[in-house]
């Protein structure tokens, strides 16, 4: 009797499985043109469209916001560059790379108990603190940023720098405080982000109209 | 917490929540065969892609056939995108002095199994491991791929619990391709080009060289990032283009691209929400679930955006830094963080990515302080019900609502049910088998990886109680589909090429068919007319036990694990 039922129960699972079997048998042509005709309609044409479109609408940005002077590309508006000159705005610490690396974007990764970032942030503030006795430091001065590749600088980091370029380029604090605040851009429509300093943008300008001597 | 930065997820929420019902009622009718005003346009390349898959655009399946259909697709997807990487040295756009990483057969199938099951886990750099081809044609291909059978998974649950007396869920096909080219496409157009226009690349160039200012020489990588970096948030994959994701400034040049990108994470399951409500004839239900969303989702951004805010005393304790918010810095935490970000978008895309499922992120978390950095893990934990992601996030939340239900039906001697839907047995069974899927998982393949040398091996700068966050994110990324990790964890090595990729496995496909079945079993049984003893589902109360079931079930499960983890850290960070 109770092999009857385990016939009964085994021919039962055997058609369930098959039944299963026979689905993925005829689903698997589907699955494979359906994969190769949306990837073609949607990896192929819609970025080349897009490629295309872009091309005619926004063509600087698409080609990556190069900056050119003298016929040469010196970066982009949108990578931060490393600066090490006294008479340069300076940019945030990197960890792309060596340093503002645009092949190797990245940050530090450091958990906030991490000794080794405490002792980056020191060794960071240090050298801060002998350029302005006194001023607290701004804290994205002394912290890398995700990309390594951060453009801007918040105006407190700017604000902070200005004595060493005033005294550099022969200026006074209150030019090089303007010419800060013509490449300060605020929040986007008033609300969006925040107030932020273009490293590149300023010290191009910086060149433009009071170059070192 | 900043002004701006509570006026900003004010705004956010604002705009998700005018965009739920007509984004929900598109959705429905796209999905329902209803006419749209994109017909004219689609329907053609509908009917031709039919065509040639030989697929009966009328015939409908049931659970078992619709679960297959799923799971050959991602197995299409993953072959295919393993094809692409494998032999990415052969095929156009392959630059071998930028491209140095090699792409090896477990980095490949680590990938092709991520990204087709919408993780994105992504245990490479983009900038020195993907050609532009492989970017394009594979990972911006499997954006678009895994996001629409992920909605059409969702969709099939919503038609099971508003269909009686049937075992129809629909085509699967019909539903990826209506999916794409009604949904993700016509949206991605729109949104690639707004990105373009805030900075993004779009081009096939060569890395640019270019001769900084101080003399200095530095390689720009480029590409036809946009194409990507859109579909990854829509599609709520998150892979990007970069290494540095969102934080790279190419890929999310503005706050304006970030509000932009995550929107698109959160307005598709957001809207669900409302199509599941117009589909089973309960707005005020479907508005129920949106509402315990929001909550959850403000509580979580509010906690992470005070704990990022008040920094790191740590850092404050170094002589003469200013940690502080003013008009002229953000303050807090700014250890990877970008400038234009601040605290405020940087929290909100923490907290929006973590729990929509999506890998994407703008700052790094493994720098977050340590309750800060808890908030995402305990948003994945959770289970991505918070909105979640595309198509999965609906029935994860109303599973919990199940699990809520029962719970309550045994206290008040009741059967339970839900939208007339008994919740007898065999639904039990399946739904057990989903709740437990993610502690069963997430703690075995934790527990293992440290206590054993190859996973330990994958910390790279953070030990301790920082360490074991870290492993232990990477799993409950990886379980649940989300694919962002902190980023110490070295995870290219065959270890965790492998334990992430079956974490992934199950996370997509041993939640995906549980839940298959459970709207099979739903479809199948009579709907039961509402009585005088009924449990109201569109009610405060239920929203109460929704989010005490979430909470509760979620908090016995991990407690222990967090409190190994980030809570130790917590402690002694403010020692």
């Amino acid at each position: 009797m109770f092999q009857r039922k385990d016939a009964k129960n085994r021919k039962a699972r055997k058609a369930v499985y098959g039944k299963i079997i026979m689905n993925i048998l005829k689903q698997i042509y589907p699955a494979i043109a359906i994969t190769i005709a949306l990837t073609v309609l949607l990896g192929i044409v819609y970025p080349l469209v897009v490629t295309g479109l872009a091309q005619v609408m926004f063509p600087a940005k698409a080609a990556g916001s190069l900056i050119q002077k003298d016929g040469k590309v010196i970066g982009s508006r949108l990578i931060g560059q490393p600066f090490t000159g006294r008479g340069y705005f300076h940019s945030r610490p990197s960890a792309a790379g060596t340093g503002y690396d645009a092949t190797a974007s990245g940050g530090t990764n450091l958990g906030p108990t991490s000794q080794k970032l405490m002792d980056n942030i020191k060794t960071a503030a240090e050298s801060l603190r002998a350029e302005n006795p006194g001023t607290p430091i701004p804290i994205d001065l002394v912290t890398s940023s995700a990309s390594g590749l951060d453009p801007h600088i918040t105006p407190a980091a700017a604000e902070f720098q200005i004595p060493r370029i005033a005294k550099e380029r022969v200026m006074t604090a209150d030019e090089v405080r303007r010419l800060v605040r013509e490449h300060t851009e605020g929040r986007q429509f008033g609300l969006l982000g925040e107030p932020r300093v273009n490293v590149l943008e300023l010290n191009l300008a910086l060149d433009g109209i009071h170059p070192m001597r | 917490m900043g002004l701006f930065s509570l006026l900003q997820y004010a705004l956010f929420l604002l705009i998700v929540a005018v965009l739920v019902k007509p984004v929900g009622g598109y959705l429905a009718r796209v999905f329902s065969g209803e006419k749209t005003f994109l017909d004219p346009v689609l329907h053609p390349v509908e009917r031709l892609i039919y065509k040639l898959a030989r697929v009966d655009a009328e015939q409908e399946m049931d659970w078992k056939c619709y679960a297959v259909s799923f799971v050959c697709s991602g197995l299409a997807g993953t072959l295919l995108l393993y094809g692409i990487l494998r032999l990415q040295y052969l095929l156009p756009w392959f630059f071998p002095d930028y491209h140095t990483t090699p792409m090896t057969a477990d980095l490949a199938m680590n990938t092709a199994i991520s990204f087709s099951t919408t993780t994105t886990w992504q245990a490479y750099a983009g900038e020195s491991t993907m050609s532009y081809f492989s970017q394009m044609v594979g990972l911006t291909a499997q954006g678009f791929l895994a996001g629409a059978s992920g909605l059409a998974g969702g969709m099939a649950f919503i038609r099971g619990l508003s269909r009686d007396e049937t075992n129809k869920l629909g085509n699967f096909w019909v539903d990826l391709v209506r999916g794409s080219l009604w949904v993700l496409l016509p949206i991605s157009i729109v949104g690639s080009l707004l990105l373009i226009w805030q900075g993004v690349p779009m081009n096939f160039s060569h890395y640019v060289e270019a001769i900084t200012l101080e003399g200095g020489s530095q390689l720009i990588a480029q590409g036809p990032v946009a194409g990507l970096e859109w579909i990854k948030n829509l599609g709520t994959n998150g892979g990007g283009f970069f290494n540095a994701n969102g934080a790279h400034p190419y890929a999310n040049p503005t706050a304006l691209t970030n509000i932009l990108g995550m929107l698109a994470i959160v307005v598709l399951p957001a809207a669900l929400t409302s199509t599941f409500g117009r589909m089973t004839q309960r707005p005020r239900h479907g508005w129920l679930l949106f509402w315990v969303m929001a909550f959850l989702f403000t509580a979580g951004l509010l906690f992470n955006g005070w704990a990022e805010q008040a920094g790191n005393p740590l850092m404050a304790r170094q002589p003469n830094v200013a940690v502080s918010a003013s008009g002229a810095q953000p303050g807090g935490n700014m250890e990877g963080k970008e400038v234009r970000f601040g605290i405020g978008q940087s929290v909100l895309t923490a907290v929006t990515t973590s729990n929509g499922a999506t890998g994407s992120y703008n700052s790094i978390h493994d720098s977050y302080t340590p309750l800060g950095g808890m908030i995402p893990l305990a948003n994945m934990l959770l289970g991505e019900i918070i909105f979640g992601g595309l198509g999965s996030g609906i029935y994860s939340i109303i599973i919990v609502a199940l699990v809520g239900l029962f719970l309550a039906g045994i206290m008040i001697g009741r059967s339970p049910e839900y939208l007339g839907k008994l919740i007898g047995t065999p639904e039990i069974k399946l739904i057990t088998l989903y709740t437990l899927a993610g502690p069963v998982v997430l703690m075995s393949l934790t527990a293992v990886a440290v206590v054993t040398k190859p996973g330990l091996s994958g910390l790279t700068v953070n030990q301790g109680p920082h360490g074991f966050t870290s492993i232990f994110y990477a799993y409950a990324s990886s379980f649940a589909n989300n694919g962002q990790n902190f980023v110490n964890l070295n995870a290219n090595a065959p270890f965790y090429n492998l334990s992430t990729a079956i974490a992934m496995m199950v996370g997509r496909f041993g939640l995906a068919i549980p839940a298959l079945a459970l709207a099979g079993l739903f479809a199948s049984q009579r709907r039961r007319p509402a009585t005088v003893g009924t449990l109201p589902t569109d009610t405060f109360s239920f929203g109460v036990l929704l989010v005490g079931t979430a909470v509760v079930v979620g908090g016995l499960s991990y407690f222990a694990a967090l409190a190994l983890g980030p809570i130790v850290e917590h402690f002694m960070m403010t020692r």
